[in-house]
């Protein structure tokens, strides 16, 4: 569905991206994970031409750079991690853009434009904020209105720039869950940038782990995203440090508790490390 | 269906019609000899059929002078407004519009260059005038954005408008220069900077209404892809508008039409500014709404304008600009507090 062949793309002389290539099939939710700077988010930019770029980029065979704007929509959406709307549009409008795509010359709608809205604001849950300003949601509900925006465009491939950033837990869950309902109809594809390890870990069936703009690993989630790469490139020992953050929840600090509990802590399982400093 | 649910619903389009043409004959009714709104309805309609003239009624006045300069006002009105709207909504900046970018002055510009050094042609008397000010106009729009652009990437509103200021005080100059060594050629500086529809004919009235039917039609059909705009470039690439080329296009018309506009009138501030973000008020910021209706409001605005102009310290005639900027001044002033007392708090 989307082919990528040594791409790359340079802010100057920095390459951003340096040679990256990667196979994107369909019913595949490809996480595109790696610390600060390594070139993620320039890789989405780039696969939605919005960055100039060398190599190649293929949607469904065609060369991207080829395909008109409109077509090129009804293949992919992009959904970013943030909006700033410069004005009162509401919610419906928003959502209502996204079948610009599918609009004749005179831009008069058809029932399955109609129906396309309906469904997105349905599905996202948006129904009652159809009518709302845009100016007055909040970070969730400006992020549910663009996902009912990019569910209304019906594209092939689904492209998120870290889409719950700024959303808290209960956000979170519901729009990866909303994109994992999408992606289960015939023919879908996603690939996004997330920062979350567990969340690219629960969600993906495929993974690619960069570094420095390279791709560092690429393949099936599990094997890209073994412990040893990541401590690798992460400089860090992800898994350690992601028990490390659990501990708390499993075994509560010790000055909340009463003695009786010490001994309890004492005998977790031990796959859960001791607290311990990180690695300089 | 969307467009019916979207767009201009015809009572609007006939409420604002009526507004439009009310207006028109109460301006074209009032002056040193004064009619009543019917009696001028009357005589245009009576000019416009070959009916006899009402008795006692100088209808020369009305037909000769009068209605081709507020004929002129509105469509110039109609033609500032709806640049300032797609401005507003391509740029996502309330405060955009031909005057505050610095377009009108970079066209003022280019008509004073052609007439200072006659650039001219042979069928059409303002021809190289106003292709100088269409030329002037899109190279200061793009000198402008870049020099923004180069800035601080964002295209913000603060940079935009400093730059625009700038720009609009280094062509001042300019024209300043060129003026005082042409002075017997060109029209005082004070046309080119504030503006004056005094004395347009009917030439000019089909000048105008031939620019604003192809560029202004153009901008009217760009309104989806300018919702898209207003709601985030990188959006409307996403939903599949043809970013780049929706740009130029809208950038090319409404260079074009501030440049009919300043070759006919002299560059008439704030219009652009002032409408559009009053009419956003009454339907909405959806451009399918906003631009028509900005055609309605700018000509209404206009000829309100140009009607205080005439009567306000009757017999001395205040330039119509004179009016506008006054106007518009304290508009932008308070658009300018209020936007950032929003970002402050966002």
């Amino acid at each position: 569905m989307l082919e990528i062949q040594n791409l790359s793309v340079r802010y100057g002389a920095l390459p951003a991206v340096d040679e990256v290539s990667f196979t994107v099939r369909e019913g595949e939710w490809l996480m595109i994970v790696g610390p600060n700077g390594a070139g993620k988010s320039t890789l989405l930019s780039a696969i939605a031409q919005g960055a100039p770029y060398r190599g190649d980029i293929r949607l469904g065979g065609q060369d991207a750079r080829r395909i008109r704007p409109r077509e090129r929509a009804r293949w992919l959406g992009m959904l970013s991690q943030s909006h700033t709307v410069g004005y009162a549009f509401t919610v419906e409008e928003i959502v209502r853009l996204g079948r610009y795509a599918y609009a004749g010359m005179l831009g008069g709608g058809s029932e399955a434009d109609e129906r396309a809205v309906e469904d997105a604001l349905a599905k996202t849950g948006m129904l009652p904020y159809r009518d709302h300003s845009a100016l007055t949601l909040s970070g969730g509900e400006l992020q549910r209105a663009f996902l009912a925006q990019v569910f209304a465009q019906d594209p092939r491939l689904l492209i998120l720039d870290e889409p719950t950033n700024h959303l808290d837990l209960a956000y979170q869950k519901q729009v990866f869950e909303l994109i994992w309902e999408w992606l289960a109809q015939p023919g879908r594809a996603a690939v996004s940038v997330v920062h979350d390890l567990s969340l690219a870990r629960l969600y993906g069936t495929h993974a690619l782990l960069m570094n420095g703009g390279k791709a560092a690993a690429a393949g099936p989630i599990g094997d890209a995203l073994r412990p040893e790469l990541l401590q690798r490139v992460y400089g860090l020992d992800v898994y350690a440090w992601m028990q490390t953050l659990l501990q708390p929840w499993i075994a509560p600090a010790p000055d909340h508790l009463p003695e009786s509990a010490y001994r309890q802590a004492d005998s977790l399982p031990n796959w859960i490390d001791k607290p311990r400093p990180l690695a300089p | 269906m969307v467009s019916t649910r979207e767009g201009f619903r015809p009572w609007e389009i006939f409420l604002f019609s009526v507004a439009t043409l009310i207006t028109l004959l109460i301006c074209v009714g009032v002056g040193s000899v004064s009619l009543s709104p019917i009696t001028t309805a009357a005589v245009i309609w009576n000019a416009l059929w070959g009916l006899p003239m009402p008795e006692g009624v100088s209808a020369t006045i009305i037909l000769a002078v009068r209605l081709p300069r507020v004929l002129c006002v509105a469509l110039t009105g109609a033609s500032l407004a709806l640049c300032g709207g797609a401005m507003q909504g391509l740029l996502r900046n309330s405060l955009a519009d031909g005057s505050t970018l610095g377009v009108a002055s970079g066209a003022s510009l280019g008509a004073v260059i052609a007439i200072a050094f006659g650039i001219t042609f042979p069928v059409m008397p303002l021809g190289g005038t106003m292709l100088m000010a269409m030329l002037f106009g899109f190279l200061s729009l793009v000198v402008i954005l870049s020099l923004a652009y180069r800035l601080d990437g964002t295209l913000s509103t603060n940079t935009i408008i400093l730059v625009g200021v700038i720009w609009s005080m280094f062509v001042s100059s300019l024209i300043s220069l060129i003026v005082t060594f042409n002075s017997e050629k060109v029209r005082s500086i004070t046309f080119w900077t504030m503006g004056s529809l005094q004395g347009s004919n009917y030439a000019n009235t089909l000048t105008l209404l031939l620019a604003l039917t192809v560029f202004g039609g153009v901008l009217l059909g760009r309104a989806r892809e300018l919702n898209a705009f207003a709601i985030g470039e990188d959006n409307a690439r996403s939903v599949g508008v043809d970013v780049k080329r929706v740009k130029l296009t809208v950038l090319v018309c409404v260079s074009a039409l501030i440049g009919v506009c300043v070759a006919i009138g002299g560059s008439i501030g704030f219009v652009g500014l002032v409408t559009p973000h009053a009419v956003r008020l009454l339907v909405g910021p959806n451009h399918r709404r906003l631009l028509p209706a900005s055609l309605f409001g700018g000509a209404i605005f206009l000829m309100l304008a140009d009607l205080a102009a005439r009567v306000l310290l009757n017999p001395v005639e205040l330039p119509i600009g004179v009016v506008t900027s006054l106007i518009g001044a304290v508009a932008f002033m308070v658009i300018f507090t209020r936007s950032r007392k929003k970002d402050a708090h966002a």
